[in-house]
């Protein structure tokens, strides 16, 4: 790793409290998912990706810049990546699931905000996220309110486009994404220097949709049982989708979905068949926050599905590849994005038909509801999820946590015994 | 033989069934050394020992068959003393929890109380303290002298401590502190109860239901019986008692 402090410095890392950050990563990565019982070969490549996290991807898109490339970005699942490729970019995820900046993000943030916006803000401001410090343009959105006052500030620090997703899917709103992709994909032309063209927009629309299919692809081996891959081992690919290649990492779930077909066939699975599945919703789980699907998988139950934006929100729909022009285009692209399931849409109920749709399509026994503290969207929206699932008669647990470990006693012993009850 | 431990923040339970009857049981504080403690409590050769409480992973790595959740064990000592019981409450050194059983005595749903140690049996150990009461018993017999009229408005456990010493300081009664102390953890308990839906009859398990205010006040408060096993600390370890039974055929 080592040789990789040349390129850190020269980014104006924090060399200090990087090497913090490093440090606390692969203890934890051990635990989590090198114990795990029957893992699959091809996930060799993904411990690899997470071992070089800020190795030697980062040295990728070094690279692309030394070439001229840009790198852009963002904090949503509702920015258009197909835009950012198909003007030479590189398009990245900055969610951030550690608390480590945390003291730093409370010199501009209010102590009881969530831990995801604590955490983008703590990265920035403490300088230790190289994928930050590798931006050429910063990305934000509209969509709660903590996220929407946040980049006021961290605009200071970086410039942030923001892009105005609206809060109902009217007739309406759908015109105002619209405009706001044709906004987005004429700023994406002016920072990269480059125009879109049908070409290359067609090319990177059937590009994102193709990792898209691979990662549906592995969703539906999810639904045999018993499971072929663990819920933790499927949220870290969920997670990496976001900032790796795409075109590398779509060949590299195809080739992880081969090995789990061969073992669909002969039966095996990672946990004995019966146990318990579980699916899972909520805010996003951002890498490397892993605690909830951590404490489910030792607790005696495997996850086979996440209706999270780090899952299947990120992959489900695709942008239709039935138009030739430019607007057409665009204007599929809008659609694809306007149909992600997020709690800051009032009325969400599309998010409560789909949850049921996969209880029955994944044979799940239960649904377990995680927001971060501090986060209203999805813990009001609870209540909603609640409701319908209570009508349907399947088994909810709700929890709010945040990325410290203080309640993982007590939110084990909720989880076990959420799981005897389903068991 | 079978043999259930329940190992607690406080205390440890352990309980030993043979012939589906309970032929041995001991309650013995907690202490510094749980697991060697906890561990000292077997003596003899068990056909199966399920462990449940907050040590109980650490108790399977070391000796346990098996481990329940305390839910679960709470459950299902409940439903043995009392057959028939839908809603078991249980008060224990840390947390707090309400269960609902269905009618064949399975756990339909559940809840704990927060992270922190709000109303529990550590509060009232502290506010007893506070109040330079010797222990839980006498605290409780206290309140029960006490009269209404006085409100602690903080369930904090270190704000509730300093309301009570400044109300003391304001020349209030020791017991109509001590009361007004029994009613804010009732009014917290009874609201949990209210949100998962009480339903009749009602146990009450845990440490904190050998004080005779609470379970008093819980009455009053509910409208609704509160029914008391005679050792409520060993609720769990029955329970974990009969989870090794029932397990092994
Ligand atoms: S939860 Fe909502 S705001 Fe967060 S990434 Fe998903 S769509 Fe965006
Ligand atoms: S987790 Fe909730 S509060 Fe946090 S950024 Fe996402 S929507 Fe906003």
């Amino acid at each position: 790793m080592s040789n990789y402090n040349e390129m850190w410095r020269s980014l104006g890392l924090n060399m200090e409290a990087h090497d913090r950050l490093l440090q606390a990563l692969p203890p934890t990565y051990h635990d989590v998912y090198l114990t795990q019982p029957n893992r699959p070969q091809g996930l060799e490549y993904f411990d690899f990706v997470v071992n070089e996290i800020h190795g030697l991807r980062i040295q990728e898109l070094q690279e692309h810049k030394q070439n001229g490339g840009k790198v852009i970005g963002a904090f949503c699942v509702f920015v258009p990546e197909e835009i950012v490729r198909a003007a030479g970019g590189i398009c990245i995820g900055l969610c951030s699931g550690i608390d480590i900046g945390a003291a730093e993000a409370e010199k501009v943030l209010p102590r009881n905000i969530c831990p995801l916006i604590k955490s983008f803000m703590g990265f920035k401001l403490a300088k230790i996220c190289p994928y930050f410090e590798s931006c050429d343009m910063v990305v934000g959105e509209t969509t709660c309110d903590g996220k929407k006052k946040a980049f006021e500030i961290l605009n200071d620090y970086v410039p942030v486009h923001v892009m105005e997703t609206p809060q109902m899917k009217r007739g309406r709103d759908r015109e105002l994404w619209l405009e706001e992709v044709r906004d987005f994909a004429r700023l994406v032309e002016e920072t990269t220097g480059n125009r879109l063209t049908t070409e290359t927009l067609a090319k990177s629309i059937r590009e994102v949709n193709g990792k898209r299919r691979a990662l549906r692809r592995l969703a539906e081996l999810r639904k045999n049982d018993p499971a072929p891959i663990s819920g933790l081992d499927s949220l870290l690919i969920e997670q990496i989708a976001m900032y790796d290649d795409v075109e590398r990492f779509t060949g590299k779930v195809n080739e992880l979905c081969d090995e789990l077909d061969k073992k669909v066939q002969t039966g095996e699975g990672v946990f004995p068949s019966g146990t318990p599945r579980v699916i899972v919703t909520g805010t996003p789980m951002a890498i490397p926050n892993w605690k909830v699907p951590h404490l489910i998988e030792t607790s005696g139950a495997v996850i086979v599905a996440e209706e999270l934006c780090t899952g299947l929100r990120y992959f489900e729909n695709e942008v239709a590849e039935d138009a030739g022009a430019m607007d057409a285009m665009l204007e599929n692209v809008a659609a694809r994005y306007l149909g992600v399931n997020c709690a800051v849409f009032t009325p969400n109920t599309g998010r409560m038909e789909r949850l049921v749709q996969l209880v029955r399509e994944y044979n799940a026994d239960g649904v377990i509801h995680c927001a971060l503290s501090f986060c209203d969207p999805y813990a009001v929206e609870a209540n909603r999820v609640e409701k319908v699932l209570k009508e349907e008669n399947i088994p909810l647990l709700k929890i709010e946590t945040g990325y410290d470990q203080e309640d993982a006693g007590q939110l084990k012993t909720r989880i076990e015994a959420f799981i005897e009850m389903l068991g | 033989m079978y043999a259930g431990i329940d190992i607690g923040s406080r205390t440890i339970g352990f309980v030993v069934l043979s012939e589906g009857r309970v032929a041995l049981s001991r309650l013995i504080d907690t202490g510094f050394e749980p697991l060697g403690a906890a561990k000292n409590m077997l003596t003899e050769k068990y056909r199966r020992v399920v462990a449940t409480g907050y040590g109980r992973h650490a108790a399977k790595s070391h000796f346990a068959d098996a481990v329940i959740t305390e839910i679960k064990a709470h459950a299902l000592g409940a439903a043995h003393i009392f057959p028939g019981v839908r809603t078991v409450l249980d008060i224990g050194g840390q947390d707090t929890k309400v269960i609902l059983l269905d009618e064949r005595g399975v756990v339909a749903d559940f809840q704990m109380n927060d992270r922190c140690s709000a109303g529990t049996g550590k509060f009232l150990e502290v506010m007893a303290a506070a109040l330079g009461y010797g222990g839980m018993d006498e605290f409780g017999e206290a309140a029960l002298q006490g009269s209404g009229g006085i409100k602690i408005s903080n369930m904090c456990t270190v704000f509730a401590e300093s309301e009570a010493v400044s109300l003391m300081h304001r020349g209030a009664a020791r017991e109509d502190i001590a009361l007004a102390l029994h009613s804010a953890v009732v009014e917290r308990t009874a609201g949990m109860l209210q949100r998962i839906g009480l339903t009749p009859p009602l146990v009450f398990s845990g440490g904190v239901a050998n004080n005779r205010c609470i379970v008093t006040l819980l009455a009053e408060k509910l409208g609704t019986k509160v029914l008391v096993p005679p050792e409520p600390q060993l609720v769990g370890a029955l329970g974990a008692a009969l989870a090794a039974a029932k397990e092994q055929h």
